[in-house]
């Protein structure tokens, strides 16, 4: 497994305030290709404001944000998926009266002339979803209205893979899964990663975050509490991360973690 | 495409639903039926009410007036009928998918035809400039409706109310009170009262048959040949059978003498009916194979996901507003040219109720997203013949707008019960 992949996204000193609150503390979070990256913190913790601020959706205070080793400003989500940075928000944004190909292709149609070019797109979204070994899916024509809920998170997430984007950033996937729909989803974001993606997993379930993250980044009250490679660290260590933002030689100085609380 | 099944884990799908099987699997006759049953179970209507309600009110009408009800004269006149309601409910299935409404469509029919009459009778313009302005005028209010809805962010419901009351004042000044302004420009007239050389008739509608037999055969080819998802080739030959059996038999009904004297003839296709033709082609073509269409039908079904995938929301929600207005102003023009002349209630009265109800029977939902140009010609033609039916029976005034108000919530109502099986059923 590439964990020693090109980091393709890294950000660097973040801050970001909303009025007198400090939400971001000075964040270093870095992805690499390849390689599922975990981000994990408690309610408040600025996961989402962090992920919108990549994404472009929220301006920052100060801080950078390098993508391919160039420094770039995220100035808006459009700007953000020219870089092939593509966000997979956890309501999903599908449309339910289109079909899958419709919803996959939504806003960058492909068109011969003025006429939409259908059997291309067909045969791209047939192809995205064959190369994720996305098998579940009984006709790329199917309606989304009628896809289960782990259908349409996977038609989602492909969606964001069918475009040559490099980081896949996936906001909670599994939040309102059954057990088996969120073993398809895992194994779908795994395959994201297989297949040369730099993937961004947001989760509370921390035991996704270890079926499938190759590091984690634990955020505790807007500071970055550990970067750790999954393997060198127990689930109990990372619980403690999340709650007290220091666990043992890991986390936070002890002065720091408590100053926040 | 690998065609290896993943070893490990089995999901919950059997795999026979699984791996695209749908999509190819090599369709028969009786496949594609079965999804078609299974579709019509599921909620997916189409035309199929619109359809039924023909059949059965053809049925109905021959029955009780079996001498009048399908004689050719008749058959003509019904034609003529449905136009405007046809063209105002084409414009209103653009702002219906979007789930907007506007109530104002009737009476900017007929302020736009108020111009159009003003222009031509006491202007003295010709017809090309009056309309123009009238369809411009229509474009106009669209327009300002849209901008009222999209970026004020008023209900639609609301805004076109106002609309409804305005316009009316509007036309009502503009003709002066209890009057009305006679429409004598041949071109204009000859739209609802004059008909197409019967030749003509047949040329057009065996091209129309061609046309769309060929696109259809070759949509068909291009998916096959690619091994994409397709029907079978029986199935759309007879789609093609159905289509040019009615517009051959509609034109051999037209072409017939309807004439009342032996001394004349008087026979062909109504100049309004290719009109409709016409725009029914065009907005097919934006509505299904164009990216702008796609837009209406994505902004319709989750406003959110559009914005989210870069599609400007805002100008699509003033472009339906203008489309619908704009349509509005043609309707309004065929209406002139039926009665010769614009009066001061123009498109006012049950004319709105019409035409949304001629897109919801057709099968346009109420709560956007689902609709289709052709649902408006196959309303608009239940609804004429329920209008011309009741006609010709002599029913009351009071029992007809009875009828036509249960007829509208019936199809709301198929509507809304199609929407709730829809969401219950999660295949």
């Amino acid at each position: 497994m590439a964990d020693n992949g090109d980091p393709v996204l890294r950000v660097t000193g973040l801050n970001k305030s909303f009025g007198a609150v400090h939400v971001l503390h000075d964040v270093d979070f870095t992805v690499r290709l390849g390689e599922v990256m975990a981000l994990v913190g408690d309610n408040g913790a600025g996961k989402s404001t962090l992920i919108k601020c990549i994404a472009g959706t929220h301006p920052f205070d100060s801080g950078r944000i390098e993508f391919d080793g160039r420094q770039v400003s995220v100035d808006g989500p459009r700007a953000a998926s020219a870089l092939g940075i593509e966000v997979v928000y956890q309501d999903l944004a599908l449309a339910d009266n289109l079909d899958i190909v419709q919803n996959m292709f939504l806003g960058r149609e492909r068109r011969r002339g003025l006429v939409l070019d259908e059997p291309s797109m067909e045969q791209a979204a047939r192809e995205t979803l064959a190369r994720l070994s996305i098998r579940t899916v009984k006709s790329v024509r199917q309606q989304v209205a009628s896809l289960s809920g782990g259908q349409r998170q996977t038609v989602a997430i492909a969606k964001a893979a069918l475009w040559e984007s490099k980081v896949v950033i996936l906001d909670e996937p599994t939040a309102a899964l059954g057990v088996a729909q969120t073993q398809q989803v895992l194994n779908l974001v795994r395959r994201l990663a297989d297949t040369g993606h730099a993937v961004v997993l947001i989760s509370h379930n921390l035991n996704d975050v270890f079926a499938v993250a190759d590091r984690i980044t634990a955020l505790y009250l807007g500071r970055v509490a550990a970067d750790v490679a999954r393997s060198e660290v127990t689930h109990g260590q990372i619980v403690e991360l999340i709650t007290s933002g220091r666990s043992g030689g890991l986390g936070l100085a002890p002065r720091t973690a408590a100053e926040n609380i | 495409m690998s065609t290896d099944i993943p070893g490990g884990e089995k999901t919950a799908m059997t795999l026979a639903e699984s791996d695209f099987a749908a999509d190819r699997r090599v369709h028969d006759m009786g496949s594609a039926l079965r999804d078609y049953r299974d579709r019509i179970r599921a909620g997916e209507l189409g035309a199929l009410p619109a359809v039924l309600g023909l059949i059965a009110l053809v049925a109905l009408f021959t029955a009780l007036k079996p001498d009048t009800f399908l004689s050719k004269g008749n058959m003509a006149n019904l034609s003529v009928q449905a136009l405007p309601i046809t063209i105002l409910a084409m414009g209103l299935v653009f702002v219906l998918l979007l789930g907007e409404i506007d109530l104002s469509a009737g009476v900017a029919s007929g302020l736009c035809a108020a111009v159009l009459a003003k222009l031509i009778t006491d202007a003295g313009q010709p017809w090309y400039v009056a309309v123009l302005s009238a369809v411009a005028i229509g474009i106009v209010i669209g327009t300002t409706i849209g901008w009222l809805v999209s970026v004020l962010r008023i209900p639609s419901f609301v805004v076109t109310l106002a609309f409804f009351l305005g316009l009316q004042g509007v036309t009502l000044r503009l003709i002066g009170e209890g009057g009305t302004v006679a429409v004598r420009d041949e071109l204009i007239v000859a739209l609802s009262n004059r008909n197409m050389p019967i030749w003509l008739g047949w040329t057009l509608a065996t091209a129309c048959v061609a046309g769309y037999t060929a696109t259809q055969l070759l949509r068909w080819r291009r998916r096959h040949v690619r091994d994409l998802h397709s029907k079978p080739i029986g199935f759309v030959l007879a789609q093609c059978a159905v289509v040019a059996a009615a517009l051959l038999i509609g034109t051999y009904v037209l072409s017939l003498d309807r004439a009342p004297s032996p001394l004349i003839t008087l026979g062909g296709i109504p100049w309004g009916v290719p009109l409709v033709g016409a725009l029914l082609i065009v907005c097919t073509f934006v509505l299904g194979r164009t990216a702008y269409g796609r837009h209406i039908y994505a902004v319709g079904g989750n406003a959110e996901a559009a914005r989210r995938a870069g599609i400007n929301v805002t100008r699509v929600r003033v472009s339906v507003f203008m489309i619908g207005s704009g349509l509005a102003a043609v309707s309004g023009i065929v209406a002139a040219s039926r009665l010769n002349s614009v009066a001061t209630d123009a498109g006012g009265g049950n004319t709105l109720l019409y035409a949304v109800g001629a897109a919801v029977i057709g099968g346009t939902s109420l709560f956007g997203g689902r609709g289709k140009a052709r649902d408006a010609v196959l309303g608009g033609l239940v609804i004429a013949l329920i209008d011309n039916g009741l006609g010709l029976l002599g029913t009351s005034a009071y029992l007809s707008y009875l009828i036509t108000g249960l007829v509208l919530l019936f199809a709301a109502a198929i509507d809304a019960l199609a929407r709730r099986r829809r969401s219950n059923v999660g295949r």
